[in-house]
């Protein structure tokens, strides 16, 4: 089981998040339930754009503060 | 005393492309690297249900929407995958804007950010400088667009309807400069017109649309009377009792506006001019 070495703690879309140390994007997208091959959506951490084709080799660090954002209604 | 609309001697636009002989014949502009037949710009917010947003979107005929960027909800894949899937069926183009940004590195990161999830390089660039008036913030604005146009996006920047920001907007090599009519969401229609008259005259060339303020179809004709290339609305339609009845009107409204700026209308005058000749007119005595 996970000790509290294995894991970090990060924002995601604001919200406290727990995730496993030294993550990538794409298996933190994975991590909370969203499949990286879907297209329609974007992440940035820490307010810099992660390009979609950098996700499998960037990493997210402790305190790193992830945005994940898709199309929605607007004018 | 002239009203602000183009008389044919003023028109210093000098945009009426050669009548066809079919008023008819579609009349396509461009804008942002595409060529759009309808001139209708329909943004996707506040619908009583997506089914009436895309109702409303047929009956526009709007080729582009508006779309926001917003965090993705946690907990469930939902309706926003279903808004942009129901756009793209329809061949819509996507545009997404910086809603909501008061800064200009807010609205840079969120275009950064929807040119990554909807792989596409427009952008309604959009800076507020005030949440009660929502009038756009100028110098906020100009630096985005700066910063927006040499990271190689397209730009139709929302402005206010100040020439001056307009012309730098278009300086810059914004691909559509769009004032407000009113402020956003007011639907008071074009509160002054001979602003909007004088961007268009001092822009010529340049892709110009109204974008908020319009309540109404005649609003959206009158932009387009003025020489406009579009019009960009939302809660006109959004809000209004019957939505796709709206939107039909506003794709006529646009149309009959567009012919009637391209037929070039007659200068206003104060006193009367007879429309019936007075010569052969016979001769009766008046009584003294």
């Amino acid at each position: 089981m996970a000790t509290p070495h294995d894991t970090m703690a990060i924002q995601v879309n604001g919200e406290p998040h727990e995730a496993p140390s030294g993550v990538t994007v794409e298996r933190l997208l994975r991590h909370i339930g969203r499949d990286p091959d879907l297209p329609g959506f974007a992440v940035a951490v820490n307010d810099a754009v992660v390009r979609r084709d950098e996700w499998v080799r960037a990493t997210v660090h402790d305190g790193d503060r992830v945005e994940i954002v898709t199309a929605s209604q607007g004018g | 005393m002239s009203g602000p609309d183009l008389a044919r001697e003023t028109n210093g636009a000098g945009a009426h492309p050669p009548a066809p002989a079919d008023p008819s014949l579609s009349d396509p502009w461009e804008v942002a690297g595409l060529t759009l037949r309808s001139r209708v710009l329909l943004g996707t917010s506040r619908y009583p249900s997506l089914q009436v947003l895309l109702d409303s979107l047929d009956a526009s005929g709007a080729e582009l929407a508006t779309v926001a960027v917003r965090r993705v909800d946690l907990g469930e894949v939902g309706e926003e995958e279903s808004l942009l899937g129901a756009l793209l069926a329809r061949g819509v183009h996507v545009l997404p804007n910086t809603a909501g940004c008061y800064t200009a590195r807010e609205a840079v990161l969120t275009a950064q950010l929807a040119r990554e999830a909807l792989e596409t390089d427009l952008v309604k660039l959009e800076v507020i400088g005030d949440d009660e008036t929502l009038y756009p913030d100028a110098v906020e604005l100009l630096r985005a667009a700066a910063e927006l146009v040499a990271d190689g996006f397209q730009v139709l920047a929302y402005c206010g309807d100040d020439p001056v920001t307009a012309r730098r907007l278009a300086d810059l090599g914004c691909a559509a400069v769009m004032p407000l009519a009113a402020p956003i969401g007011s639907g008071m229609g074009l509160v002054n017109p001979y602003a909007l008259r004088l961007i268009r005259e001092q822009l010529p060339g340049v892709p110009l649309v109204v974008d908020a303020g319009i309540g109404t179809a005649s609003d959206a004709a009158r932009a387009l009377e003025l020489g406009y290339d579009g019009v960009l609305l939302n809660p006109a339609v959004a809000g209004a009792e019957h939505p796709a009845l709206m939107a039909a009107a506003v794709r006529h409204a646009v149309e009959a506006g567009r012919l009637a700026y391209r037929a070039g209308r007659i200068p206003r005058r104060l006193y009367a001019r007879a429309s019936t000749p007075s010569t052969g007119l016979i001769e009766v005595d008046r009584p003294r």
